[in-house]
């Protein structure tokens, strides 16, 4: 039976047309989001029922053409494959009516793949305003498709969008099983030079059906003209005969049209597409009157004071300031609360049971680690919040102009700043948001060069450390330490971005070409589940990594135990820690660390830090056999005094062993949880084995010269 | 009666040499592969009218307004993008 099959909709649309806000509409809190696999670009999907029949409706990433450049687009594109897994019975393509023009250059595209085609032409009210005067009806009648003019963020038309989008495709499979076939593709004149070679390549394709069940053969000749990498690639491997044939006559006509128009066919192609839409909306489907005050305008006028040589850096730095306060300020209440909740859950659970390896596996073990998971919740969700409201707002894309011509010098992008300064270049930051906000950055080199230097930063968690070590040996000097550290940091993240960019990743930066769209009061409800989705996510992937890697740490400080006969002699802490395989670790590595200056106590300390860097100094807490009550006035207040009088006492350390220490702290591995985070961000755990590997090497040629010329100098 | 002549037609010019505030038609893209693609994707094709509407703080990149939104891109970009500036 195909009618209880459910209609398939694709919802596709520029960035910043409000295709999201349709989509939020449409599907409300049902709706279901996943990573495509491999790769990071989200699957949104949602379920609903429109006019008696069960509707998937699958929201495509905003992009402005069906190219291959991104991965967004790849996504796009495959969402709208007509022989693909889904391929959708109808498209509802939204578009921001006062930018129609170069919008219905990617409607134009879903035409010509034959795909059946609704529009919604979005912010109509806001084109009139600027005095656009758009015929629907004439539109729908030159294109031969339905077009309903909406506004999403008030919900006006879509309705009648979806139902237009129901019926075409109810209509489209009654034609289908009566055998009248699907819609036609969209013909185009591409001029007198390409329509020929396009005739040409579409007779060929057409011999080979295997192509032509994916797509249609003159889509195909057209993107093999654009020199379409995937679609070459496709070519190539359903018919290597055929790709020879059809590379042959794209260099011939390349040859040509250089010679003849000094232009080549991808370019031909853009012109005529969009000489094609100028004529269409000439035909009496766009009147303007005189321009009027419009949201353009007022957009201009904020842009003026917001974007200004003066004011706009300084508004910026005090947007990112604020950000970071509230991030942190406010964030840290509901923080308490998940940490006093697994406080008290590790407390009830250690009551419940008698001391022993069940009890430490559980309390230590389990409840902490997902604990100190947890507790990043708050933060992030904070984050996410602002972030989604100064994305939605149309002020991020400002900070990127505003930043770019400084980070682009090290390789970066202007999107790179946000994520810094979440990550602590304001101190006391944190990576783990840091990495997730890389999310911004839609160039991957940019993107992967920003997260792998984002972890140079002063983090909140290795502070701790650096106001031990400062307090300890260089007292009443603290803030000059810690100002040298950010300053250290600041640096460090941008050299290596650098490095980075000129050897590992390696290549042009991606093109800057991007749209400042309008800006907007963002919506409630599409900044709550977009924060919430995000936050979600990071739950899901990061808390079940977590957990078995808090497992694994657990494990190596606990075992192997102290055997009775040595732990009638001692049986603190400390002797039981260096007892363990974390212990015996520790020791063998002081043969390496030792140019440091490192010991096996800090040696295990460190281990402990890549779990997490809040570890760091109870653990040395717990190497210095501190009592108990000692160690928990360090974990609790931050105070650290009988652990600093302690290190100072011992005659093995002092300033010089304390600066390495923190050039150390402050550039090897990051965190378990961010490099768990950096693996669902690159979509593979490559980076985060590098960023593991790299920044521990890199700390430790740092620590070792610091030691080393320290030592020499006093 | 001879006819009126117009004054000559503005010569082209690279993008980046507009002033801000000042209107123009692009009359040739040069840029190839992703960033060609970029450009014209975005409606930046022959015949196309663009005005500076602003620069960043450090005078790169440019904010340019085409029909109906506004754009940026860098000044090494923009070089790739010629115009005859209007009057």
């Amino acid at each position: 039976m195909p009618h209880t099959t459910p209609i398939i909709l694709a919802l596709a649309g520029n960035p910043n047309s409000g295709k999201t806000t349709a989509f939020n509409f449409y599907t409300g809190s049902r709706q279901h989001v996943a990573n495509y696999p491999g790769i990071t670009v989200e699957r949104k999907e949602g379920f609903l029922r429109a006019h008696d029949r069960d509707v998937r409706l699958i929201d495509l990433p905003g992009t402005y053409a069906l190219t291959a450049y991104t991965e967004d687009e790849l996504v796009a594109r495959r969402g709208l494959t007509p022989g693909g897994p889904d391929a959708p019975d109808c498209v509802i393509n939204v578009l921001n009516a006062g930018a129609l023009e170069r919008n219905l250059y990617l409607s134009v595209q879903i035409l010509e793949l034959g795909l059946p085609l609704v529009l919604a032409l979005n912010m109509h009210d806001e084109a009139e305003k600027q005095g656009m005067i758009i015929n629907c009806g004439r539109l729908a009648e030159l294109l031969g498709i339905p077009v309903v003019p909406t506004v999403a963020r008030s919900g006006i038309g879509l309705d009648k969008a979806l139902a237009a989008a129901v019926q075409v495709s109810l209509d489209r499979r009654a034609a289908k099983s009566s055998g009248l076939g699907g819609a036609k593709p969209l013909d185009i004149s591409y001029g007198p030079d390409l329509d020929p070679v396009i005739q040409e390549f579409t007779a060929l394709i057409e011999g080979n059906e295997a192509l032509c069940a994916r797509y249609p053969a003159r889509w195909i000749a057209i993107k093999y003209l654009e020199n379409d990498s995937e679609i070459r690639d496709l070519v190539a491997a359903a018919d290597s005969a055929l790709d020879v044939r059809l590379a042959a006559g794209l260099e011939q006509v390349t040859r040509h049209l250089k010679s003849t128009t000094g232009s080549y066919p991808e370019a031909i192609i853009a012109d005529y597409r969009y000489g094609f839409i100028s004529s269409l909306l000439r035909q009496g489907v766009v009147t303007r009157q005189d321009e009027l005050r419009n949201r353009v305008a007022r957009s201009d006028q904020l842009d003026k004071v917001l974007t200004h040589r003066f004011f706009g850096p300084l508004i910026l730095l005090g947007v990112l300031y604020s950000m970071y306060k509230i991030t942190f300020g406010l964030g840290e209440i509901p923080m308490g609360w998940v940490e006093a909740f697994f406080g008290w859950l590790s407390e009830s659970v250690s009551g419940l049971l008698a001391e022993g390896l069940l009890k430490s596996l559980l309390v230590s073990g389990m409840i902490d680690g997902v604990g100190s998971v947890m507790g990043f919740v708050p933060l992030i969700l904070t984050m996410f919040l602002l972030i989604s409201v100064l994305e939605d707002s149309g002020y991020m894309a400002r900070v990127a102009y505003m930043m770019d011509r400084v980070l682009r010098a090290f390789g970066l992008h202007g999107y790179s700043v946000m994520p810094f300064i979440i990550s602590g270049g304001i101190a006391g930051g944190c990576a783990v948001p840091g990495v997730l906000a890389t999310r911004t950055l839609r160039s991957p080199r940019e993107k992967l060069a920003t997260l792998l230097t984002l972890p140079f930063m002063t983090c909140g968690a290795k502070l701790p450390v650096f106001l031990l070590l400062a307090a300890a040996f260089f007292p009443g000097n603290e803030t000059s330490v810690m100002l040298i550290i950010s300053l250290v940091a600041w640096g460090m993240a941008l050299m290596i971005a650098k490095l980075l960019r000129s050897t590992i990743i390696r290549g042009e930066s991606t093109p800057f070409v991007m749209e400042l769209p309008p800006y907007r009061l963002p919506t409630l409800f599409g900044v709550l589940i977009h924060t919430w989705e995000r936050t979600w996510q990071y739950i899901k992937k990061a808390g079940t990594v977590i957990l078995a890697i808090s497992i694994v740490i657990w494990a190596s400080m606990t075992f192997p135990e102290l055997p009775e006969e040595m732990a009638a002699k001692d049986d603190s802490s400390a002797a039981r820690l260096e007892y363990s395989f974390a212990g015996r670790l520790g020791k063998s590595l002081e043969l390496v660390t030792a140019p440091a200056g490192f010991d096996w106590r800090v040696n295990i300390a460190l281990l402990g830090g890549i779990g997490a860097k809040e570890v760091i100094v109870s653990t040395l807490g717990t190497a210095y056999s501190l009592s108990e009550e000692d160690i928990a006035a360090v974990e609790d207040s931050d105070d650290t005094t009988s652990l600093q009088s302690r290190l100072r006492g011992d005659p093995n350390w002092n300033p010089v062993n304390a600066a390495a220490l923190m050039a150390f702290v402050l550039l090897y591995a990051p965190c378990f949880v961010t490099l768990a985070v950096m693996r669902q961000e690159t979509g593979s755990w490559k980076w985060s084995a590098f960023s593991l590997i790299f920044n521990t090497l890199l700390a430790f040629a740092v620590a070792v010269a610091v030691y080393q010329v320290g030592m020499l100098v006093i | 009666m001879s006819p009126i002549i117009s004054p000559t037609p503005a010569s082209p010019i690279s993008l980046r040499r507009l002033a801000e505030g000042q209107k123009a038609v692009i009359v040739s893209i040069s840029a190839q592969s992703e960033l060609g693609r970029r450009i014209r994707d975005m409606g930046l094709v022959p015949g196309a009218e663009v005005e500076v509407v602003g620069r960043a703080p450090l005078k790169d990149p440019v904010a340019l307004r085409l029909k109906g939104f506004t754009l940026s891109l860098r000044n090494n970009e923009a070089d790739f993008i010629t115009v005859i500036p209007k009057n």
